[in-house]
């Protein structure tokens, strides 16, 4: 089924789910503010919250289904790499609002508008995965962070909310004037804000060497830098990750930078793909610096949720290892693992709600001693999550097969990174010593006898807890079907112009890696 | 060669214009800055009508002048910023001096670009086009591009507006705490 996204009534059915999604949103915000907020509206209004994001699943697999497709240009994409990074947020998304409904009811956060505003953050991801053109990326990336802003300090009665809000603010205001400058400069360089023209024009008239359009780059990669906390980017994470509702926390760590890496990936491939040789190198260093720093001083971290917030930098850096190969199976192996990330991140965060106190005053990893006798349940599924984190094989399940797929990527790429696959296979073997500190905790060591009574965890939070687990380890048995989608999903480069002998053949990895 | 009623307006307004952005940067009382900026925004408007868009003229005076400026004075009103040496956002010798350089490297990038043409391919797209002014008038020469090419990034403001207003509102209410 073709769509002609340049027609106002192709650009209205691309967007279906996307509409979906916000009129769902505005319908849930009239009936949060319809009731005074109890902890009875804010668990309706979240059940409202999932119905929309199931319904939203349900038009982006019709739209899968369907084939629809639309030829590259307009300001709207309609291909499967959309789509596959529509069904990661939504993933996350739905696991978020599950558990926050039994987050909130143990904190006494009465708010229904949580669930709205975690769609409204939804659904600026749907427009970044779509978007073809800076200026609606720019929109996208903005009505993300506002609604992750504010779901940081939701929680009024704890300061560290309200420092990790203000602090997500300020630096995340600072990050989009980088953003919004570099936009400004490409714009200034080409002539253009549709991502297909910047490609073409890139190509054609040889910009790579252009001053202008490298420091919109350069400005560009420091806005996306931070927004998929890359090292040395990354000063926010910690306290940020730290601060927030956990629920919300684990939704940052997935869906936030899942949407900011789907927008990065194809602004660079699509729209910089010509100019590949200029940028490579700087996201070479950005990959290995990310790597190497999330994995050590993830090392020295008591608090989990610090723990999982430089564990979420260190795959930054493995996801841009899959970008810097910059070939469509890079960008395959990008998703994959976007996926992989997501669910077990996701679970990992459920685990800390399910069994947190309240106040969130106990969150060391050694409050979680003697948990396979307490919960064996539990503890099995938080090693299932640890060690997908880890890219074990077997119980790792899927994690096991999107470290696999990157490293692959990275050495099948047309310039293949011997130096980057090593590092990544070096840092991960560093990532065994904090992830297995956890699990060696939950079985090894016994619970002290004066330790406060563990909480019972809510049903929704069990029952997510229980499928993300589940998939993990059943989509790591039989792969088929989640990789085969994965390798159809990518992102094009839009570098028609045939490759001149010698210097264009280097240039453009993506025409001479997969003979488009 | 403009006539000289134009030439006379031009340079009246561009003077106080400049004059008022002056006096905004060097008032230390920051109520007496923002009326001087408010000033300034008044001069840009007739400027604008003087280059016959007179609908951003009459944008400029609603939204600069009147909205955005009176937001600013209830702030410094509101947050009690009279205090002239408290909000001094540059301070010290140095904080000075790197002001001063940058201020004259970006003054030595206007007079070096000021006589270059971009090359050709590289210019954007069609700018200000007479014909469809007169054509579609003043607004309808916003309007166009504005609800055809930019629909979707309008739609999009609003939304982005939309939940700035609702995260507002979530934070800033007191009921949820002073209730425990």
């Amino acid at each position: 089924m073709p769509i002609d996204v340049t027609l106002p009534g192709g650009l209205t059915l691309a967007l279906v789910p996307d509409l979906i999604l916000m009129a769902g949103a505005m319908v849930l915000m009239l009936w949060s503010a319809w009731r005074p907020d109890s902890a009875s509206h804010q668990r309706s209004v979240g059940i409202g919250a999932l119905v929309v994001t199931l319904i939203t699943t349900a038009a982006v697999i019709w739209f899968v289904a369907s084939g629809a497709a639309a030829k590259q240009g307009g300001i709207v994409a309609v291909d499967s790499f959309r789509w596959a990074a529509d069904l990661i947020f939504l993933l996350a998304t739905f696991i978020a609002i599950a558990i926050s409904i039994d987050y909130n009811t143990r904190e006494g956060i009465d708010a229904p508008e949580l669930h709205v505003l975690v769609l409204f953050a939804t659904s600026g991801m749907m427009i970044l995965a779509a978007a073809r053109d800076l200026m609606i990326i720019f929109l996208g990336i903005e009505l993300m962070s506002i609604a992750v802003y504010v779901l940081a300090g939701l929680n009024r009665r704890s300061a560290r909310s309200a420092e990790a809000a203000i602090k997500y603010f300020l630096l995340g205001a600072f990050s989009t004037a980088f953003l919004l400058y570099g936009i400004a400069l490409v714009y200034g360089a080409t002539g253009s804000t549709n991502l297909a023209v910047i490609g073409e024009t890139v190509a054609k008239y040889r910009l790579g060497d252009s001053p202008m359009l490298l420091a919109g780059i350069a400005l560009l990669l420091v806005g996306f830098g931070f927004k998929v906390a890359a090292a040395p980017f990354h000063m926010w994470t910690p306290d940020v990750y730290e601060g927030a509702p956990t629920p919300i926390t684990g939704y940052m760590a997935a869906a936030v930078k899942a949407a900011a890496f789907a927008a990065f990936l194809r602004v660079w491939i699509e729209g910089f793909s010509g100019a590949y040789l200029r940028w490579h190198l700087a996201v070479w260093w950005l990959a290995a610096i990310t790597m190497v720093l999330g994995n050590v001083v993830a090392l020295a971290q008591q608090n989990l949720k610090r723990l999982l917030a430089y564990s979420s930098i260190a795959h930054s850096g493995f996801v841009l290892v899959a970008l810097v190969a910059g070939t469509p199976a890079g960008s395959s192996a990008f998703l994959f693992y976007l996926f992989a990330y997501t669910l077990a991140t996701m679970g990992a965060f459920a685990v800390i709600v399910a069994l947190g106190q309240p106040g969130e005053s106990d969150l060391t990893i050694d409050s979680y001693s003697g948990l396979w006798n307490d919960r064996p349940w539990m503890a099995a599924a938080m090693t299932v999550f640890m060690l997908a984190l880890l890219g074990f094989p077997i119980v790792g399940g899927i994690g096991f097969l999107a470290k696999w797929y990157v490293l692959q990527a990275a050495l099948q790429a047309p310039a293949p990174q011997f130096k980057l696959a090593t590092l990544l296979v070096i840092t991960t073997t560093i990532s065994a010593g904090y992830y297995l500190q956890v699990v060696r905790v939950m079985y090894m060591k016994p619970r002290p006898a004066n330790a406060p009574a563990r909480l019972p965890a809510g049903r929704l939070t069990q029952i997510v807890i229980g499928a993300a687990a589940i998939l993990i380890v059943a989509l790591g048995l039989f792969p088929d079907s989640i990789a085969g989608f994965a390798q159809r999903s990518v992102a094009q480069p839009t570098t028609t112009a045939p490759a001149a002998p010698g210097r264009m053949a280097v240039m453009s990895p993506g025409s001479a890696g997969a003979g488009r | 060669m403009p006539n000289f009623f134009y030439q006379v307006n031009f340079y009246l307004f561009g003077l106080i214009a400049i004059g008022s952005a002056i006096a905004f940067v060097t008032r230390r009382s920051p109520v007496a800055a923002a009326l001087w900026l408010v000033n300034t925004m008044f001069c840009l408007a007739v400027l604008y009508v003087m280059l016959e868009a007179q609908f951003i003229g009459v944008i400029q005076v609603l939204v600069y002048a009147g909205a955005i400026m009176v937001v600013f004075l209830f702030v410094v009103m509101l947050l009690n910023l009279g205090e002239p040496s408290e909000i001094a956002d540059i301070r010290g010798k140095w904080g000075k001096l790197v002001a001063a350089l940058l201020g004259i490297v970006l003054l030595a990038q206007v007079a070096a670009l000021s006589g270059k043409r971009m090359p050709e391919p590289f210019i954007p797209g069609t700018g200000y086009d007479a014909q469809a002014v007169r054509d579609l008038g003043a607004v309808g020469s916003v309007a166009q591009p504005l609800f055809n090419e930019y629909l979707l990034a309008f739609e999009l403001t609003s939304i982005l507006l939309l939940v700035a207003i609702v995260g507002a509102v979530v934070i800033g209410r007191r009921r949820q705490i002073d209730a425990r």
